[in-house]
């Protein structure tokens, strides 16, 4: 780390420049009125399924899954490969539910999910919680964007104290803001490409070249401690690893979707078959992340954590400097300027998407709803684009200021709070079943008794369920959004049997749904 | 075949039941049942059972998805 890398940090910051210049190139691709928040915070949902591709990959591989996933393989071995049944189960997901989602959208103007709560449900308070739970959610989703920036920056060898040392991160958000302030959605969907095809490039040549430097996968493997290799078998009366693993899996896959950066994806498509293609295609996007999980082995047995030259960064960053270690001991450097450029702008995509999905947010259901309840488009367009501003940089203070551990454990709480809009909006594109006020409660207390859990286990994640002395270690956020929906299954006939008799509000009808 | 379905439940031709999501089921089972593959033998090109399986059932739920796309589009 005491020497800058300039080769690399020469093509790391060309590739950044020409990512920037794109950027702002793309206001005017497929050109709209700027001034309307479909155009800006949607793309006018013109994006074929080209696109959506992209901007779907976007939201899931980012900087900091390249730097992430790894790590955990790197740290914690077999259980990091939860990622890959995770993605498994995205796709029906997608395929299903979140089609029938995308036409009742198109059809009524959502742009977001608190719009489409606020519409099924007529009920603003529920729709208020939906969209407070997305905004929150997300914010620490994009400081661990930067966090993926700050550990690339560093691995280039820039270090210094204070202001100065992050003044590498200051910059690149402060272009990634300005280019969000005026281009849209449109920005992060033409950069998505360009970064596409370099995480494509770093991760096919990554398991294509180091295994063959370190003397084929079976030596690799051989390197790789026992308890790492495989999941631990369950002792006795626990299900031990094996619902640990299948429920991250799972809850994972149930919120990925409900992030409000994914959903802003999802609806940009121009059509519900552009959906549906994802979703048969999107697993390619899957292999990668195995792969790329692979590589915290690759770090295994390369040995990398115990060279010199990298215990500076090791120190530094933790775990999450084993991939930029990995990739300066095994390319040159012109390579790792190409790669550490995939992972900034990996970060820089799904930061714009999320910051364009949060100012969506805030001003449909916050401010028009409870501030002012008429603006102009533009007026409301000019709104988005001002909270879209604040919201970066927020972050980038929360970062700045805060230890990287707390984004990251955060990052988990956002995961638990998110799950608990899964009734209202993955259920509620099935049914008006639901009571909205038990909605709300359900919500409520899946939200409370998440956190309650998360903190109780010092924000670890997961939970050992015991139910007649049979334990069931497994992710919060399954079992709270199960306490959720027990409470609003519960509640739902009872408030129905109290409230007012007259048909629920509903702004949609069954066939809004269909093609 | 584009006429709506107001009521929605059941014999909707886009957007209703298909007996084709069946697949998915098997997908979802196999993907979240860790036993059916946490084990390090037969490896494959020195890559153990658990990473090449669990890879190997990403192109399978991947053809199955097409095979479900191709078969409820029309």
């Amino acid at each position: 780390m005491e020497h800058v890398n300039w080769v690399a940090l020469g093509i790391f910051v060309l590739l950044f420049g020409l990512i920037s210049w794109l950027g702002f190139a793309a206001a005017r691709w497929r050109r709209g009125d700027l001034d309307q928040l479909h155009e800006w915070g949607l793309g006018g949902r013109r994006f074929g399924t080209f696109v959506t591709w992209f901007l779907i990959g976007g939201d899931i591989y980012t900087a900091y899954t390249f730097i992430a996933v790894p790590a955990l393989a790197f740290g914690a071995g077999a259980v990091a490969f939860f990622a890959v049944p995770y993605t498994i189960i995205i796709y029906p997901l997608l395929f299903l539910v979140f089609r029938r989602l995308w036409h009742v959208c198109h059809r009524h103007g959502y742009i977001t999910a608190g719009d489409f709560v606020r519409g099924r449900f007529g009920n603003r308070w529920l729709a208020l919680a939906i969209t407070v739970t997305g905004i929150v959610a997300t914010m620490p989703y994009i400081a661990l964007q930067l966090v993926g920036i700050q550990v690339v920056v560093g691995a280039l060898g820039i270090s210094g104290t204070g202001l100065m040392g992050d003044m590498p991160l200051i910059v690149a958000f402060l272009v990634l803001a300005a280019f969000t302030y005026s281009s849209g959605l449109r920005a992060p969907a033409s950069i998505a490409v360009v970064k596409d095809i370099l995480i494509y490039t770093t991760a096919l040549a990554a398991v294509v070249v180091i295994p063959i430097e370190l003397g084929g996968f079976a030596k690799i493997f051989a390197a790789v401690p026992a308890q790492k290799l495989i999941l631990a078998a369950p002792g006795p009366h626990s299900s031990g690893a094996y619902s640990n693993y299948a429920t991250l899996a799972l809850g994972s896959a149930l919120a990925l979707f409900l992030y409000p950066h994914s959903l802003t994806a999802i609806l940009s498509a121009s059509s519900g078959h552009a959906i549906r293609r994802n979703a048969a295609m999107l697993p390619g996007y899957t292999l990668m992340l195995g792969l790329l999980a692979l590589l915290g082995f690759f770090v295994i047995a390369a040995g990398v954590d115990k060279l010199p030259e990298y215990a500076a960064g090791f120190k530094q960053f933790g775990n999450n400097f084993a991939v930029p270690a990995l990739l300066l001991h095994s390319f040159p450097s012109w390579f790792v300027g190409i790669a550490f450029a995939a992972i900034g702008v990996g970060a820089l995509v799904p930061a714009a998407i999320t910051s364009i999905a949060a100012a969506n947010l805030y001003t449909r259901n916050i401010h028009r709803e409870f501030i002012n309840q008429n603006p102009t488009d533009k007026q409301e367009a000019q709104m988005a684009k001002w909270v879209s501003l604040v919201v970066k940089a927020g972050a980038l203070v929360f970062i700045v200021f805060v230890p990287t551990q707390y984004a990251i454990q955060l990052q988990l709480l956002g995961g638990i709070w998110i799950i608990q809009t899964l009734p209202a909006v993955m259920l509620g594109a099935y049914t008006r079943w639901f009571n909205d006020w038990a909605l709300l409660i359900g919500w409520a207390a899946g939200t409370a008794a998440g956190t309650g859990l998360a903190v109780a286990m010092q924000l670890k994640g997961t939970y050992p369920l015991i139910i007649g002395g049979f334990t069931i270690p497994g992710y919060i956020a399954v079992w709270t959004v199960l306490l959720n929906l027990v409470v609003a299954v519960l509640l739902t006939p009872l408030l129905n049997a109290l409230g007012p008799r007259r048909a629920p509000r509903d702004a949609t009808v069954a066939a809004d749904y269909m093609a | 075949m584009d006429q709506r379905n107001n009521g929605g439940e059941g014999g909707g031709k886009r957007g209703g039941w298909s007996w084709w999501y069946l697949l998915f089921v098997i997908q979802f089972a196999v993907a979240l049942w860790p036993p059916l593959y946490n084990r390090v033998d037969p490896t494959w090109i020195g890559i153990p059972f658990f990473y090449w399986f669990q890879m190997l059932w990403v192109i399978v739920s991947a053809v199955s998805t097409v095979v479900v796309y191709l078969a409820t589009e029309h």
